[in-house]
């Protein structure tokens, strides 16, 4: 029997009204993940792959094409919904790591559980920082952090409010190869021990064949599925 | 409205402090442009509460008594017995113009010769140095002399001083007298008699321009409008005047609205100003926190909670540069009595008024916050798909919804209320924010030619530096329009006041050349006028025109008598123009400070044609509601004089001359009580004092108006004035400043990206430094340019419309305002882009990969 899927994209297009006509990014793709399973998301520049992860993790709305995370479809929330729907079960990592400067690591880690209105964020937020080696930081700013550890701090704070999906754009993208290598590790078995679906946007072929699935675009379409 | 739920929410602020680390001094910095506009207003406000409370208070010694009554004439039985029917206790005092002497020095000045009897003032007393010479002066005679006299011509207590023919001893200086301001004592010092010493001075005699007035205290419970109702009548016809306590204090306190609310609409164009700066460091702000925007929102946070955050740092910011201004406004108040002194007849007392502040401090907040809430507005579009795209740069659209129509409307209309308020009629304070906001328009609109006109052409000829610097003012994240309005508007206020006062000074300057008159003399009795001629042109000193003088009275105007007009129900006459004096004169040519605009000038006066054809001023003709041909009959001293209105004139006021609103041909007046004006040219002001002094020896009541003394007076008096006002200018020009810094600081990182790839590049320090020059410069230039273009638009319809004179300004404010504003603008640019160049350049390449 095959485990039930935790996302579902549905026949997925996104088009922009533009002043030379219509212009297709992407063009009924689809796909589906179940809890704890990888799935990597390729193609070159402009193929319509950053606006895929978008529209899965609900940032973006689709011309037409639905998500549905746990049978739930995206389509019918609204802003405000979809804002709730990002902080309870939505995770992200994201090439330029994207930590607040003003805030300290652990305030970083601490924001998803702080919208959520959580009772305790500090003592969750410390264990991750702990369990991805930077309990000994957890009070320096973003630009006293070299870029493996922002990335680190930036995982810690996708898995703090224990997200059903984790969606992660080219989140070696600005690492050298030995820390991308250790960021990979960390990512992928704190997926397996959260039992979280993963979906990883990136150029690198061999970080690509980690995953489950890998989606392969090429002008908007899928071309091609491993 | 579910960010206001956001703002309840305490993670909302506790998010908005962690978001300001590190900016937060910048961001107080940006804030504080709105910070001396608030500090304007509250020191306005509360100066305003201070001075009507002073104003309550001190409400009887403005004039020094409950009532006064006045008349032109010297008071007879008739006036006696209509003063006796009102009661109380009474003093008398008789004010004259006439030529006052120091002997030590020779010092020579027309002063306001006033003589007094009687316990005046009844409220408040006359303030002398040393404070009990008003006592000694009561009861020994002698003469207290205004302060201000004394010291321009080194005279002091003890000496000597001839009025008229009489030579007394100066007891004490006076500082003040109950209802006067030090203002009116430099236009006309004063020097106080007893009565009975004026009379020996025996400067009243024919057509002496002579005041007298009653103070009258009166019993306690009785008031002004219950004595003088049973002798109103009476007063009409002997003509005599009245003024009271409350009136006095209603018309100054109608004037002092006046003034404030003038200053206030001065300290107003600030605070806008420092809206707009705020407007623009919030804008800065926003823009550089898009990307956390996305974040947050990638996170979890709601449109309505991320900008409920930035709407929090914006309350705090409003918060805190409004109590700035509360405590700036408060040390801006003591100042005032310093600078607007000389104009109170009151002493305004320093106090806080808590209520006030607080009021001040909301108005601040709440411009502060329409001004920040336009920009914010942007963060509601600012998309969470931003904190994937960060390598495209994408930004917030802009998009005008209808929050952003309503903020508009709201500033537009908070504004226009507060214009409105702060003016005597509603439609001039629309009038004021439409001046503002196409002021404001016109510098936009400059700066966007300015932009336009350079994309289209930077000479190719130019050194790169220049033409660097130049594309520097239209290229994307440019400052050029903020700049322009932030040093234009402020600079344009002040060449406005500059340019305007310049040009009314100089129109009463005007020398005009040789036949013009310098020094006019006047009081000149009918066996005087031969002698005075003769002596003056024994000094040397030519007379450019002799003019005699008849006081006369209006009986009837077109078959109807003053006393039947003013009893009409419909009357359309003032009553000052029908009970007025008419000094009027005779002679055969019109003078040179009259053109005729209607009707035939008649040289001459054929007995046999009854009545006789006289010529009116345009003004007081339209106020007595004649026109040609129209009949007026004169009362001179009992004598009716039949007259036809044959021509009407229009006289230049501003020139310092005999003028008259009604002259006669030769052939109708001559037998008539004349006294005489000479109005001569003397060639140098020691000519001049040399004829006053020859004067005073041997006609002591001749009085003699030096044009010079009387333009210097004038203008240590405008000076005050415009100082004033220039002290509240000077709040936008500063303002101006502030913002300009701050949009400087803004552009600072970009400014160190810049520099850096250009150094990279092979950029010497050098031809950066003429790059930031050239920007800097031109900018001021252009800012100056503009300004200055305006302030010649706006002075000219003041002058034009408001003051009806010519306008003829002097370029000496513009070209001040050419160097100065590029200089500032230079200074100010080169002090916020210090270290620019000191960065390395690998510092920023590395920050950027």
């Amino acid at each position: 029997m095959q485990p039930k899927p935790l996302l579902e994209v549905d026949r997925l297009t996104k088009t922009y009204a533009g002043a030379h006509g219509t212009l297709t990014v992407l063009s009924e793709v689809s796909f589906s993940l179940a809890a704890g399973e990888t799935c990597s998301i390729v193609g070159p520049s402009g193929s319509g792959k950053t606006t895929l992860l978008g529209l899965c993790a609900g940032l973006d709305r689709p011309s037409s094409g639905d998500v549905r995370v746990d049978g739930d479809s995206l389509g019918s929330l609204d802003e405000e919904a979809l804002a709730r729907f990002r902080s309870e079960r939505v995770g992200f990592i994201f090439q330029s790591f994207q930590l607040l400067p003003m805030l300290t690591a652990l305030e970083n880690v601490m924001v998803p559980l702080e919208l959520r209105g959580a009772p305790n964020p500090r003592g969750p937020a410390e264990d991750l920082l702990r369990t991805v080696g930077l309990a000994d930081r957890q009070d320096h700013y973003p630009a006293q952090l070299s870029g493996g550890e922002q990335q680190r701090v930036a995982i810690a704070r996708a898995f703090v409010n224990k997200p059903r999906v984790l969606f992660a754009d080219e989140p070696t993208g600005n690492l050298d190869q030995e820390t991308a290598q250790r960021v990979v590790d960390m990512l992928f078995e704190l997926n397996a021990s959260s039992q979280t679906a993963l979906v990883l946007v990136t150029h690198n072929l061999e970080l690509a064949a980690k995953a489950h699935q890998v989606i392969r675009l090429r002008g908007g379409r899928r071309v091609e599925v491993a | 409205m579910r960010w206001i739920l956001a703002l309840s929410n305490p993670w909302t602020w506790r998010m908005a402090w962690r978001e300001s680390r590190s900016r937060r001094g910048r961001l107080l910095l940006f804030g504080s442009s709105i910070v001396i506009g608030i500090a304007a207003l509250i020191a306005i406000d509360s100066f305003r509460v201070s001075l009507t409370r002073a104003v309550e208070e001190q409400a009887k010694s403005l004039l020094g008594a409950d009532l006064v009554v006045a008349g032109r004439s010297k008071f007879g039985a008739a006036e006696d017995a209509v003063l006796r029917a009102i009661g109380g206790r009474q003093s008398r005092e008789t004010d004259l113009s006439s030529m006052v002497l120091f002997p030590a020095t020779d010092g020579l000045r027309l002063a306001q010769v006033r003589g007094l009897d009687g316990d005046f003032p009844y409220y408040g007393a006359l303030e002398t140095d040393p404070p009990d010479a008003a006592r000694r002066w009561r009861e020994q005679g002698g003469a207290l002399v205004d302060e201000s006299l004394l010291a321009q011509f080194g005279a002091k207590p003890g000496d000597a001083v001839k009025v008229g023919e009489l030579r007394t001893i100066v007891v004490g200086s006076l500082r003040r007298v109950p209802g006067d301001t030090l203002a009116f004592a430099t236009l006309a010092p004063r020097v106080y008699l007893r009565q009975q010493d004026l009379e020996k001075a025996n400067l009243i005699q024919l057509g002496s321009l002579g005041r007298y007035k009653c103070y009258i205290q009166l019993p306690p419970g009785q008031t002004a409008a219950k004595a003088l109702k049973p002798v109103r009548k009476q007063m009409d016809q002997l003509r005599l005047g009245h003024t009271t306590a409350e009136k006095r204090q209603e018309d100054l306190g109608n004037a002092m609205e006046r003034l404030s609310n003038f200053l206030s609409l001065v300290g107003f164009v600030a605070l806008f100003l420092g809206g707009v700066g705020v407007a623009n460091a919030i804008h800065t702000h926003v823009k550089e926190k898009l990307a956390h925007v996305a974040v947050l929102r990638c996170l979890g946070a709601g449109e309505a909670q991320t900008f409920a955050i930035y709407l929090a740092q914006a309350l705090v910011l409003g918060a805190v540069a409004s109590t700035a201004g509360v405590v700036l406004g408060v040390v801006v108040q003591s100042l005032f009595p310093f600078v607007l002194g000389d104009f109170l007849p009151v002493t305004v007392a320093f106090e806080l008024r808590p209520a006030r502040l607080l009021e001040g401090f909301g108005v601040g907040w709440a411009f502060c916050l329409l001004f920040a809430a336009l920009p914010l507005l942007s963060i509601r579009h600012a998309s969470p798909m931003g904190a994937l795209r960060v390598a495209s740069g994408m930004g917030s659209p802009r998009r005008i919804g209808w929050p952003e129509m309503l903020m508009g409307f709201l500033l537009c209309f908070a504004s226009v209320v507060f214009a409105m308020s702060h003016t005597a009629r509603k439609l001039h304070g629309v009038f004021f924010m439409g001046g503002l906001l196409a002021a404001l328009l016109c510098l936009w609109g400059t700066a966007h030619a300015l932009m336009l006109a350079l994309r289209r052409r930077v000479p190719a000829a130019w050194p790169y530096p220049w033409r660097q610097g130049l594309s520097n003012l239209y290229r994307p994240n440019n400052r050029t329009t903020l700049l322009l309005l932030s040093l234009g508007l402020g600079t344009f206020v002040l060449l406005t006041l500059e340019l305007t006062q310049g040009v009314l000074l100089r129109e009463l300057t005007k020398d005009g050349g040789e036949n013009r008159p310098n020094t006019v003399l006047f009081d000149i009795q009918p066996d005087q006028r031969d002698g005075v001629l003769a002596l003056v042109r024994s000094n040397g000193v030519r007379v450019v025109e002799e003019a005699p003088i008849i006081t006369m009275r209006l009986a009837k105007i077109q078959g109807r008598t003053t006393d039947q007009i003013l009893a009409s129900t419909n009357r359309q006459i003032a009553k000052w123009a029908l009970r007025r004096e008419y000094r009027c004169t005779w002679r055969d040519k019109l003078s040179g400070t009259e053109t005729l605009t209607a009707g035939t000038w008649h040289p001459r006066f054929d007995a046999a044609k009854d009545p006789a054809p006289v010529s009116l001023e345009e003004g007081i003709a339209k106020d007595l509601g004649v026109g040609l041909g129209d009949e007026i009959v004169f009362d001179l001293q009992g004598v009716t004089i039949p007259t036809r209105v044959a021509s009407l004139r229009k006289v230049e006021w501003r020139r310092v001359q005999p003028n008259f609103f009604v002259v006669f041909p030769p052939g109708v007046l001559e037998s008539a009580p004349a006294f005489h004006v000479l109005a001569t040219r003397a060639t140098s002001p020691r000519q001049s004092a040399e004829l006053q002094r020859s004067l005073v020896a041997k006609y002591p009541n001749v009085s003699v108006i030096d044009l010079s003394l009387v333009l210097s007076t004038l203008d240590s008096i405008v000076s005050k004035i415009s100082l004033g006002i220039q002290f509240m200018a000077f709040f936008t020009v500063a303002t101006g400043l502030l913002v300009l810094m701050g949009a400087l600081w803004t552009s600072r990182k970009q400014r160190v990206r810049e520099t850096a790839l250009l150094r990279t590049l092979g950029a010497s320090k050098g031809q950066i430094r003429t790059i930031l020059m050239m920007e800097y410069a031109s900018l001021g230039a252009l800012a100056a340019v503009a300004a200055s273009g305006l302030a010649l638009l706006s002075s000219w319809a003041l002058v034009h419309f408001l003051f009806h004179a010519s306008f003829a300004p002097s370029f000496a404010p513009i070209l001040a305002a050419g160097a100065l504003i590029p200089g500032v603008t230079l200074v100010t640019g080169w002090w916020s882009s210090r270290g620019v160049l000191d960065v390395a350049p690998l510092e920023i390449l590395r920050e950027e990969g």
